[in-house]
């Protein structure tokens, strides 16, 4: 990647509606911003679609809008996330992400400077992962029709050979392992709304998983099945899993980590950190002859540090979670309804 | 010190349950009432019934402020606004309680209407100021504890002199309706033993606030803060006090509730509000003296009286069994329509709009018979 560079002077310190017609306006700032940053010999070629040899493996494909309020956060911003999130995506499947695509909504008036930081932001995270973004496209809204940018993400990878993951597998005995803390994501983008008036020292987790996961399944291939607990949190995905896998769950609330600060901020406004979103972490399930050796290889990788073994896969045909509390009780960990909205007292 | 962890601590949860489990006589069985919301919500979560031994049996009470707001209140809320101009402001869970024909303030937001969600009232007065030619309407709800905040904000948008901020005045008052739960019946709370009071709502009305309650009735109140150990404490302390027949108005909170509670606040409050002559709450029925309006000298900020409402009749679903389940009469597993027709998603009765109330909290915590403990 080369460094992105501040577009000329004299160009419009705004994106106007020019800048999604088609014509030199619009073929200035792909070539200036978005070619310049996600540089690559595919994008050079500056053809409509990417071209490219594809592995003799099983292949997955998956696509991601991405509308965050707002756009820059503690930890990250719209363009490292649309990243991420849509490499999880991948990742959680058990495969290599190959390639990336970018579809960017941009709305009339946001600041140039503004999609540069995130372009660049991009560029940085694709590189970072070290999958490229080779195909993309531009389109200009008038103001009031979007919200500054969104970002639409796509990307195609390959399964490695005898890995076989789906939220359908988790069978009564397996055991359940997220690789940290939750509800960080969450906290960091209430936090940077300013309605809320309140700060706090916690920073999004957003990062791409697809490094750990490829140590995970080369470790222990037979990994039923993984989950990133985005929207919806930690509580809805194993929700989904159960649901998917026709089991129930029990889950020790000791076992799953919680940040000091996650914790006060969500007492503060009356939130349930469970029901946060988390755009860096992830939930695996495998048989319990392979749990310790697979927590043993997440947590020997930067991003699997603070994994922890949450709970165990039971028979349950009614498909539901439970919590064992830290006191000892015993309670139902539903699925999330509705928004999470802050509780009055 | 920090003021949560400690008062969930495993071990001495054990202790006190255990001591409960020793305190209660064979035989007997201890039917206690939490009346706040936020008491059941935590109960649940912490999975304290998995703790308590079966002759505690927890009955939950009214106090859930969105539960008990009738549904004739969040139609006039979205009569208000959809009026031209209006932007109405409100609390995260009063958005999504439905009213009639099932319509919700998230459902008029997405219709047109200007809908905010505001964690302080005070953000309210802010956007009055900073538009003046919108009138901002605060759909205001709750107990006592958000009501000496409701008053200070009135109070701030006179000093500013906003002719533009007006509040929906919803209020309720705790001792009132402990009071109507106890009266209403030919046996008065022959179903209840004792009760566990609020947490916030103490620490502005103070404890003294209950003695009228618990020597009328002769029921045991003991002010409990909102932790587990803080409910199991209070659970011992009500066990203790039923075995020696007493009925006193004891205080576990003692680290935050005082026995005249928060005179500032309440001076606030007598500032700015005046009784009602009566109020309809959800499930409960109309109960004399138990909500506050604005007073004569604040009309102007009154959203009732500078929008005309018109009284609409309240309609409950037919099956609906919240007026037991509010008074502790019901288990909410025992309605016919819970979890069946009736769940948060598609709440029918008062007990589900919320979080807190009692119906949405068993189904989210304890629907089904739970296996025993790892």
């Amino acid at each position: 990647m080369k460094t992105s560079q501040p577009v000329a002077a004299g160009h419009p310190e705004r994106i106007e509606l020019v800048h999604g017609g088609g014509g030199r306006a619009s073929a200035q700032l792909i070539e200036r911003m978005f070619i310049r940053a996600f540089d690559n010999p595919m994008l050079q070629q500056k053809n409509d679609q990417a071209r490219f040899d594809v592995p003799t493996r099983r292949l997955v494909m998956t696509t991601d809008a991405h509308v965050v309020s707002p756009l820059f956060f503690p930890g990250g911003d719209i363009g490292s996330l649309a990243v991420h999130g849509t490499l999880n995506d991948i990742a959680m499947a058990g495969a290599e992400p190959l390639y990336l695509a970018v579809s960017f909504i941009l709305e009339e008036g946001i600041l140039l400077r503004d999609l540069q930081r995130i372009v660049a932001s991009m560029a940085r995270a694709s590189e970072a992962a070290g999958v490229p973004i080779v195909t993309g496209d531009t389109k200009v809204v008038e103001r009031g029709k979007a919200d500054g940018v969104f970002i639409t993400t796509s990307a195609i990878g390959s399964v490695p050979n005898g890995v076989d993951l789906s939220a359908d597998r988790a069978q009564p005995g397996d055991q359940i392992l997220l690789s940290g803390t939750i509800g960080d994501h969450g906290v960091a983008i209430l936090s940077a709304r300013d309605s809320l008036g309140f700060t706090s020292p916690i920073r999004s987790d957003s990062a791409a998983l697809h490094d750990l996961v490829k140590q995970m399944v080369r470790q222990v291939p037979t990994i039923r099945c993984m989950r990133d607990p985005t929207r919806g949190g930690l509580a809805t995905a194993l929700n989904e899993i159960c649901q998917q896998s026709g089991v129930g769950m029990l889950i020790d609330e000791q076992a799953v980590a919680i940040a000091p600060a996650v914790q006060s901020a969500c007492e503060l406004l009356g939130l349930d950190p469970y029901y946060l979103a988390n755009e860096g972490k992830l939930i695996a399930i495998c048989p319990a002859a392979q749990a310790d050796r697979l927590l043993a290889q997440m947590r020997a990788h930067p991003l699997g540090q603070g994994a922890s073994r949450i709970g165990v896969v039971t028979t349950d045909p009614q498909a539901m979670v439970e919590l064992q509390t830290a006191l000892g009780g015993i309670r139902l960990l539903d699925w999330l309804n509705g928004d999470p909205l802050p509780r009055i007292c | 010190m920090k003021y949560i962890e400690e008062f969930r601590d495993a071990a001495l949860a054990r202790t006190l349950a255990q001591a409960i489990g020793q305190a209660v006589e064979p035989g007997r069985t201890y039917r206690l009432m939490e009346f706040c919301g936020g008491h059941t919500h935590a109960i649940y979560r912490y999975g304290l019934p998995g703790l308590l031994p079966k002759a505690i049996k927890m009955l939950h009470g009214p106090g859930c402020p969105v539960c008990v707001l009738p549904i004739a209140r969040v139609d006039q809320a979205i009569e208000l606004a959809g009026r031209p101009g209006v932007i109405l402001c409100s609390y995260g869970d009063m958005l999504r309680v439905p009213g009639s024909d099932r319509r919700t303030l998230l459902q008029a937001k997405a219709e047109g209407a200007d809908v905010r969600m505001l964690y302080s009232i005070d953000d309210a007065v802010t956007l009055a100021r900073q538009l003046p030619q919108r009138a901002i309407i605060f759909f205001a709800i709750g107990f006592e504890t958000t009501t000496p905040a409701t008053a200070l904000a009135i109070l701030r948008a006179q000093k500013l002199g906003l002719s533009n901020f007006f509040v929906f005045c919803n209020h309720l008052l705790t001792p009132a309706a402990l009071d109507a739960l106890l009266a209403d019946s030919p046996n008065p709370g022959s179903w209840i033993d004792g009760f566990i009071g609020p947490a916030h709502v103490s620490t502005v009305i103070g404890t003294a606030a209950y003695q009228q309650v618990a020597r009328r009735y002769r029921k045991p109140i003991v002010i409990a803060g909102f932790e587990p150990l803080d409910l199991l404490q209070a659970i011992l302390m009500l066990v203790r006090q039923l075995n020696s027949q007493r009925c006193a108005v004891e205080n576990q909170y003692h680290r935050v509730v005082r026995p005249n509670g928060n005179r500032l606040a309440q001076d606030y409050m007598a500032q700015v509000f005046c009784l009602r002559a009566s109020f309809a709450w959800r499930g409960l029925g109309t109960i004399a003296a138990s909500a506050l309006a604005l007073r004569p000298a604040f009309a102007s900020f009154d959203a009732e009286r500078h929008f005309p409402l018109a009284e609409r009749p309240s309609r409950e679903h037919p099956g609906c069994a919240c007026p037991a389940v509010l008074r502790g009469q019901l288990d909410p597993a025992a309605c016919q329509l819970f979890a069946v027709a009736c769940t948060p998603a598609n709440p029918l009765g008062a007990c589900m709009v919320s979080a807190e109330g009692a119906c949405a909290a068993v189904y989210a915590y304890g629907r089904q018979p739970l296996r025993e403990a790892l």
